[in-house]
């Protein structure tokens, strides 16, 4: 096992970096301490996938980004992914923000909805008050390096008692595997408020041909009663690493969903997990999966209770076709105290051919008496008796296997909350199942 | 040119068993057959074998639709060739919508360039639906999954009322369902008799032959059809049961294939 790695990054460069950007002194301190740390601290381990053996340090450099003065000067791609008529949107093109826009009625209740970068240096207090809290900033060499690298970023916050009816949407791409690409997804939804937010995380396939890695954090701050929808498609180029940590911190009653889609064309660490805080706190969390070539997966989901009465449950449904393969754990914990939680988890792994790889380890950690858990996992293939009784109804074989396919990840689909992205993922899948 | 469904001394064997030992029939446009028999006697492997199930072998005989051998095509084409088969069991397929799957099936019978328009799909559906009794929000639910034993079949004569296939088989339609199910169901099928159409209903009760009265009643025993008739044979074999059949013919085990 090679643990010989180049540093991605130093102190002085990351410092350097933030000042010749203007970000505040607390900021500028973060990332030297991130670039520090992420020397020294080690990549993650995910069970059963050997991350470093992939090309994790290809990280990139620091590139301007320029605002682009219309939607219409985005790539065919990304103008795709628009929801028509939003009035809500953001775009990070490689290393910055290249779009954002916020309907006045929004803007005028409170809500913020701008780069996490111009977020630092408007609402500095805010951001620095949440900003690697619910992640920790020296948890592992990822976590330091995000710290040290990101840019541009996401940075939602709705004020008490706003309920945000429309989707936030935020397009990040990179057409540069040489710039870095590294966001930082930060999302507050204060008392008995409710938002929906939903990113595509895209390659302009054509134009990324070198190896690159997108180490990326999602932090979302659930305060009590509040209601957070959080949607994510991702569909970086065969030439990446995906490496993605989600986490939500959950306050009495108030509930996170996330539905997630990982269908990148390269390897992927993605890992989704909602601490239950709160009294009656709640997680539902969703995530497809379809793999090719010689792609490894390794997809986790987690719920950790600590409130009486909080309630999670996890699906996560991938297909392997080829040579690619899957570890998809779901680790449910309940901590003592916790009574009357209850914990829900589903793994379920699809194979395509005789070569694909597809483990499902469910994980329940139980530290109290007074709670409810179940779990469910299979690995298996298509069945016959399916495509028998589709076909004798005149259904090809080849169209019989693709509505049995489609039918097993639609739960996560459908519930993709805006169309723009539901027809991208539906896309995506097309092509990843037919390609 | 009207429907002829020619079988011709089929065998067929599960897992190296032969459980179909000779099978001879012939049926018109216009005709029903009911196959009767006691469990065990081969009358669902017969169904299986027709439409190509994979787990059965056909090892002998010849099987013909309006002169096309049906038995070198493939499940597929023997659906779009105009075989129908109602299951016993139907298979649950989560995630694909009653609707979205039976479209999917009227398209592949039409063949490309030639779909069925939406809203013509839709109209059709829901008015036989309406006449199987069957509720609209049936459309939108996952393909048979949740379905009663009684939807299930409901659901079969309706994919068989929208296919308007050319040879029906019927494979213990009545199984599991009550009184008005059965009703409702048999108005389906006897909507469906057309001078082009063939049936061959398996059963082993007389009930259903209640109300869809077939023209000929062949019972089958050992893997074999035994017994042809009118009607009038259901009604004995009702009456009477099948010890008269087995004492006739000198039978002692019915059965078939049986461990």
């Amino acid at each position: 096992m090679s643990t010989q790695l180049t540093t991605p990054t130093d102190r002085q460069t990351a410092e350097a970096i933030a000042v010749g950007k203007g970000e505040p002194s607390w900021l500028v301190a973060l990332r030297g301490q991130g670039a520090e740390l992420s020397a020294t601290l080690p990549w993650p381990k995910p069970e059963k996938v050997k991350i470093e053996r992939w090309n994790l340090t290809a990280v990139g450099q620091y590139e301007a980004t320029d605002k682009v003065s219309s939607i219409q000067e985005l790539p065919q791609s990304v103008q795709e992914l628009i929801a028509e008529g939003t009035e809500n949107l953001l775009v990070q093109k490689n290393t910055g923000v290249a779009w954002a826009q916020l309907s006045q009625e929004l803007a005028s209740k409170g809500v913020i909805f701008t780069d996490l970068e111009t977020a630092a240096k408007e609402h500095g207090e805010l951001v620095q008050k949440y900003l690697f809290q619910a992640i920790k900033l020296d948890e592992n060499k990822l976590t330091a390096l995000n710290a040290a690298l990101w840019n541009g970023g996401v940075f939602v916050y709705v004020p008490k008692n706003v309920e945000v009816e429309l989707p936030l949407q935020a397009i990040l791409y990179n057409d540069k595997a040489e710039a870095t690409f590294a966001p930082h997804i930060l999302i507050i939804a204060e008392d008995n408020s409710r938002v929906t937010y939903v990113d595509s995380t895209v390659s302009v396939k054509e134009a990324v041909q070198a190896e690159f890695t997108h180490p990326a954090i999602v932090e979302v701050f659930v305060k009590p009663g509040a209601v957070v929808r959080f949607g994510s498609v991702h569909s970086l180029a065969e030439s990446g690493v995906d490496l993605s940590l989600r986490r939500a911190v959950v306050e009495n009653d108030g509930r996170i969903e996330w539905i997630i889609g990982d269908l990148n064309d390269g390897n992927t660490v993605s890992d989704t997990k909602s601490v239950l805080v709160g009294n009656g706190s709640t997680s539902d969390t969703k995530v497809i999966s379809v793999g090719q070539r010689k792609q490894q997966m390794s997809l986790t989901t987690q719920a950790v209770h600590f409130g009486k009465s909080s309630d999670s449950n996890m699906i996560t449904r991938a297909v392997m076709r080829e040579a690619a393969s899957a570890i998809i754990n779901g680790i449910t914990k309940i901590e003592h105290g916790a009574t009357k939680a209850n914990g829900v988890q589903a793994e379920k792994v699809l194979m395509l051919s005789p070569k694909a790889r597809g483990d499902a380890n469910p994980i329940l950690l139980i530290d109290e008496d007074d709670v409810t858990a179940g779990h469910a996992a299979s690995v298996g293939q298509v069945n016959p008796e399916q495509v028998y009784y589709l076909m004798s109804r005149g259904i090809s074989k080849s169209d019989a296997e693709r509505l049995i396919i489609h039918g097993f990840l639609a739960p996560v689909v459908s519930e993709v909350p805006v169309e723009a992205v539901r027809q991208q993922l539906n896309r995506l899948l097309e092509r990843k199942l037919q390609g | 040119m009207s429907t002829k469904f020619v079988i011709d001394g089929l065998k067929a064997e599960i897992e190296g068993k032969e459980i179909l030992k000779g099978i001879n029939l012939e049926i018109k446009g216009g005709e029903i057959h009911a196959i009767m028999g006691p469990n065990g006697t081969g009358k669902s492997t017969l169904a299986s074998a027709l439409m190509g199930h994979p787990k059965y072998e056909v090892t002998e005989g010849s099987v013909s639709l309006d002169g096309e051998d049906i038995l070198e095509m493939e499940v597929d084409e023997r659906a779009r060739a105009g075989m129908f088969l109602a299951m016993q069991y139907p298979s649950e397929i989560p995630g694909v919508t009653n609707s979205d799957f039976l479209r999917s099936a009227i398209n592949a019978r039409r063949g490309e360039g030639n779909e069925i328009s939406l809203i013509k799909f839709i109209r059709q559906m829901e008015g036989k639906m309406k006449d199987l009794e069957m509720n609209p929000e049936f459309a939108h639910r996952y393909l048979n999954e949740g379905f009663s034993g009684g939807e299930k079949k409901r659901n079969e004569i309706l994919q068989m009322m929208l296919l308007e296939p050319k040879l029906v088989i019927l494979d213990e339609i009545d199984s599991g369902l009550d009184i008005d199910a059965l009703r409702i169901v048999a108005n389906g099928v006897n909507a469906m008799r057309a001078e082009d159409r063939g049936f061959l209903i398996i059963t082993h009760y007389q009930r259903l032959l209640d109300y869809i009265t077939p023209d000929y009643v062949h019972v089958m025993m050992q893997g074999r059809i035994v017994k042809s008739g009118g009607p009038e044979l259901a009604q004995r074999l009702e009456k009477e049961g099948y010890d008269w059949v087995k004492e006739e013919l000198g039978i002692t085990d019915e059965t078939v294939g049986q461990a």
